[in-house]
């Protein structure tokens, strides 16, 4: 399993450039062929992965552009390895609910080179390489979501790019600042990661620098209030680019928080703590409140994507071992769980042709299966205990809790707001009697939505009662990230507050 | 009178080879033109080729710092390195002329001659610190390169021709402005003389100096399409032929900034303030308003060329930043956009028709270009991938010199100036994106795709398959590449 990194990254552009030939009746099976191969080998590497201890394994190095300090070099540790395989398993299913029959090949090639892009985000341990996937991982969007989305497809896909383009050309003086900062101190030019790690700064230089990355990971996330590309984004696109945007490529941004800013710049990130606390909760209860006034039902659920991305921000921050666990955990759940929802509604949509709430109602009489999967989703996203939602949630809250008591009641509050809205739209649109004679008829899931829907719902039941195959080795790596921190952190504050949030060690 | 006795031995004619071959090369061909009459144009190309492959095996060949022709030749890292870059450039330029239709300058014997004079005057410059041959190259190569865009024969071509030999006479006239008073300032041509004898007198009479760099940046400045002095440049790339307009966005502005580099870096040295703040200026203003500009513009060719502005302001930060790591960053990035550069033109030049099909005054409109991923999906991928180059995404070639740049105003404290930098790579972005768009996400014009290859010949898709291979894998020989350079820059003491 020497080059097992490698091979998952590049077997899907290459599968990718290959699927040129194959011809366009045929994509959407090869695409899924892919897909699952690609899935068994991030499988394959779970196995091989050695769950006890936290470090980086599958290490691959080799020189890119030596006498400046690029190189090749990848690394999984707890934290990307579940990410990886939840890039590699929401690709299979979003592929697996494709319906879209027009020019079905170009936007299969572009998926797998998304594929690509996410998966090489989550590995790459060389900082320029980050850059690299992080950027490159914006073209496949741009199209799919500007050449086969609906409406104003343009505008918002070109939306899309430029926001976070604008943002990461920020983290590249960043990073450009950082990598100089290295070679005063040591005399060697290196963008690795790992050796960034051993390097301490003064605090004001860290606030600089995390504020040059804190942009080019806010508006990917997107946190308020860089976040109005997204409805858009969502709005316009169609449901695999839906899918795959919620489920993974807003993952990066929380990723970048937790493999870059966090242990790079320790005394930053505490000092920023609380300011970044109180965005993520007005992300948390300002968007749930949107959510609520809308009246498209894809809308209220990215809005709800950003509410649930506020928790994910407000666990990382809280910068002890529940927090972070949790909102990593929770990123894997959000996941999946979004991506299972804007796959619902493109399955009405498919029918419809509207999105909108008040077309609809009493759908749990016609379609009762559709139902039951939207139902369930829905209790997922809200965080009902026993559905995957409720672990990760819980855990980012707890690890709050320890913070600021107040602070996490006001993001609990935000909790409550989501129930509120979800629960109207399940109300809305599948309760009571059918009124509009066009929902007489409709049908319900077919086999093909089925292969796609059942294993998320599985994911959901299974992981909400036993969590702890992966809460284990993210748990394990996070605690020698913390541990890393507080050896780095200049400050003796910084010590000071990350010893008092991790005292009361974690609940199993 | 003394009898003038000259050792041949001490002019070192090695020093001149490369220039001298092109000149006796540029004369042949015109004679031969003239004793043969109907000679084809892949007859020309092909021995212009050749020719300018033998000035590249003998620039190859000399080393580095050796001076000869009375010491008015200087054959440096920089001469040596610039001067690769403008033979092979040409090299690859020249075979654009055997297109599948016919234009008419490429039928004739002279474009060939006069573009290896232009070749040898660029060379010149570059390989000299001498202000008067520096005049001759600088007047050779431009004669010869405002009649090549006469030549295309059309109106817009003779106005841009015309303009381009206004703006060039007036900057021209700078130049010796600046020569004189630098000159009655120091007693010397030399530019190292002249700095030598500057720093010596503290820089007095200050007033002096600032009208001598002031004229010389206005001079360079025309040449260099740096803002204010830029206004000709989309006129004439709008005026000649696609191909030709690729060629000036490159080899005429290198050669400018390596006399710019050679004069005003040790000047920008010195600690003079003011310097260092009209080239600050400079360097912000080029970048940030030709971005503005290319934002706004409704024809793809004139978008090119404000970025091609914008770009050229983008290195001239490594002017005001001064150090070694910067000028390695010049050269890497000039490489770089070369290759994607010339593709892009070539990309416009294949799809040239000989009417203007989509609008009244336009060739290439953005709205031409839409929808091509349907039609001709090969050449939209592969016209895709020089704009995402051109706007500096990775992996492609032009963000590694973009990196490298902007990591040298880092290095050197310059952290403003990279921001700007960043920022407007941004903006630049949603400019190429818009051609991105049009291609890939609008509805086709037409259902035949052959309109986007009707100009397209089998060395003309080489071409761009070469600058294709280039822009793909730049990131495998960035490193031997900025060894390679480091080792000329660093020889000549830069």
């Amino acid at each position: 399993m020497d080059h097992i990194l490698s091979l998952i990254i590049f077997f899907p552009a290459f599968a990718g450039l290959l699927g040129f030939v194959v011809h366009k009746d045929s994509a959407k099976a090869y695409a899924i062929t892919v897909a699952a191969i690609e899935f068994f080998l991030t499988l394959w590497l779970w196995v091989g992965f050695d769950t006890s201890h936290g470090g980086m394994q599958f290490v691959e190095f080799a020189p890119l552009v030596e006498s400046f300090g690029v190189s090749y070099y990848l690394g999984v540790d707890g934290i990307s390895l579940f990410l990886v395989m939840l890039s590699t398993f929401m690709t299979l299913i979003a592929l697996i609910g494709l319906s879209i029959k027009e020019d079905v090949k170009n936007l299969v090639i572009s998926v797998l080179f998304l594929e690509m892009t996410m998966v090489g985000v989550f590995l790459s341990l060389d900082v320029v390489l980050f850059y690299l996937f992080w950027e490159m991982s914006l073209l496949p969007m741009l199209y799919i979501i500007g050449a086969w989305g609906s409406g104003e497809r343009v505008y918002a896909a070109v939306k899309f790019f430029l926001y976070t383009f604008f943002g990461s050309v920020f983290m590249l003086v960043g990073i450009l600042v950082m990598a100089y900062l290295y070679f005063q101190q040591t005399g060697v030019w290196s963008f690795a990661l790992p050796d960034w790690y051993a390097m301490s700064l003064p605090l004001n230089v860290q606030m600089w620098l995390f504020g040059a990355f804190f942009l080019g990971f806010a508006i990917k996330v997107p946190m308020v209030p860089f976040h109005t590309w997204l409805p858009y984004a969502h709005g316009q696109a169609p449901t695999i680019g839906s899918v795959i945007l919620a489920a993974v490529l807003l993952k990066m941004g929380t990723y970048g928080f937790v493999r870059f800013s966090l242990p790079l710049f320790p005394d930053a990130s505490a000092t920023f703590m609380i300011p970044i606390a109180i965005v993520a909760i007005i992300m948390v209860i300002y968007t749930a409140m949107i959510a609520y006034a809308q009246e498209d039902m894809k809308q209220v659920i990215a809005y709800s994507s950003i509410s649930h991305m506020g928790i994910i921000i407000l666990g990382t921050f809280a910068l002890n071992a529940e927090g972070i666990t949790g909102s990593i955990f929770l990123m894997i759940s959000h996941g999946i769980v979004s991506g299972a929802l804007f796959m619902l509604v493109g399955v009405i949509y498919e029918r419809r042709h509207t999105k909108l709430m008040s077309e609809f109602g009493g759908l749990a009489s016609v379609m009762p299966g559709f139902a039951t999967i939207f139902g369930i989703m829905l209790m997922g996203s809200v965080g009902l205990p026993l559905t995957i939602g409720f672990v990760g949630e819980f855990l980012a809250l707890m690890g709050f809790f320890k913070v600021s008591i107040l602070l996490t009641a006001l993001a609990g509050s935000g909790i409550i707001l989501g129930a509120i809205y979800m629960l109207t739209l399940y109300k809305r649109s599948f309760f009571g009697v059918v009124t509009n004679e066009a929902n007489k008829n409709l049908i319900d899931l077919n086999k093909r939505e089925l292969t796609a829907l059942v294993p998320l719902v599985i994911l959901v039941v299974l992981l909400g009662v036993y969590p702890k195959p992966i809460l284990g080795p993210i748990d394990m790596s996070v605690k020698k990230m913390i541990s890393l921190m507080e050896y780095k952190a200049s400050e003796p504050d910084t010590k000071d507050m990350l010893r008092r949030v991790n005292t009361i060690q974690e609940v199993r | 009178m003394l009898p003038v006795s000259i050792d041949l031995a001490a002019l070192n004619m090695a020093t001149l080879m490369p220039t001298l071959i092109l000149v006796i090369g540029a004369l042949a061909l015109v004679c031969i033109d003239l004793f043969v009459p109907n000679l084809k144009r892949s007859f020309y190309t092909i021995v212009s080729v050749l020719i300018i492959l033998i000035a590249t095996g003998t620039t190859l060949g000399l080393n580095s710092g050796e001076r000869g022709f009375f010491d008015m030749m200087l054959m440096d890292g920089i001469a040596i390195v610039s001067g690769l870059i403008i033979l092979i450039t040409s090299a690859l330029f020249i075979p654009l002329a055997m297109s599948s239709k016919r234009f008419h300058e490429f039928a004739m014997g002279e474009f060939y001659g006069l573009f290896l004079f232009m070749i040898a005057g660029f060379l010149f410059m570059v390989s000299t610190d001498n202000l008067i041959l520096i005049f001759i190259g600088l007047e050779t190569a431009s004669l010869a390169l405002y009649t090549i865009i006469a030549m295309h024969n059309r109106l817009k071509a003779i106005e841009a021709a015309i303009k381009y030999f206004t703006m060039g006479a007036l900057a021209a006239g700078f130049y010796v402005f600046s020569m004189l008073i630098f000159y009655a300032l120091t007693g010397s041509i030399e530019i190292s003389t002249i700095v030598n004898v500057l720093y010596e007198r503290q820089f007095d009479p200050l007033i002096g100096v600032l009208g001598a760099c002031v004229f010389m940046l206005a001079a360079l400045g025309f040449k260099l399409s740096i803002i204010p002095f830029h206004t000709w440049t989309p006129d004439v790339y709008e005026g000649t032929n696609a191909a030709l307009a690729g060629y000036m966005s490159i080899v005429p502005k290198i050669a400018g900034f390596v006399v710019a580099m050679r004069l005003f870096e040790m000047l920008v040295q010195s600690g003079v303030t003011w310097l260092e703040d009209i080239l600050f200026f400079a360097v912000i203003l080029t970048m940030t308003l030709a971005n503005l500009m290319a934002l706004v513009q409704t024809d793809v060719k004139r978008m090119l060329a404000f970025s091609s502005v914008s770009h050229a302001g983008f290195v001239l930060a490594a002017i005001l930043i001064g150090s070694t790591q910067a000028n390695v960053g010049f050269f890497l990035y000039w490489i770089l956009f070369m290759f994607t550069n010339l593709g892009a033109f070539t990309m416009l030049w294949i799809t040239r028709n000989k009417q203007n099909l989509w609008d009244q005054r336009f060739q290439h409109p953005f709205s031409k270009f839409s929808g091509m991923v349907k039609v001709a999906p090969i050449a939209a991928t592969i016209m895709g991938v020089f704009m995402f180059s051109l706007a500096g995404i990775p992996p492609f070639s032009v963000f590694w010199g973009k990196l490298f740049l902007m990591s040298a105003a880092v290095n050197e404290g310059f952290i403003g100036l990279a921001l700007v930098m960043a920022i407007n790579s941004a903006i630049a972005v949603y400019y190429y994106m818009k051609l991105v768009v049009y291609m890939f996400l609008k509805d086709p014009v037409s259902k035949d795709g052959s309109i986007y290859a009707s100009n397209a010949t089998t060395p003309l898709k080489s071409i761009i398959g070469f600058a294709l291979f280039v822009t793909l894998v730049a990131v495998v020989f960035v490193s031997p590449l900025i060894d390679f350079i480091a080792h000329h820059v660093v020889a000549s003491g830069f």
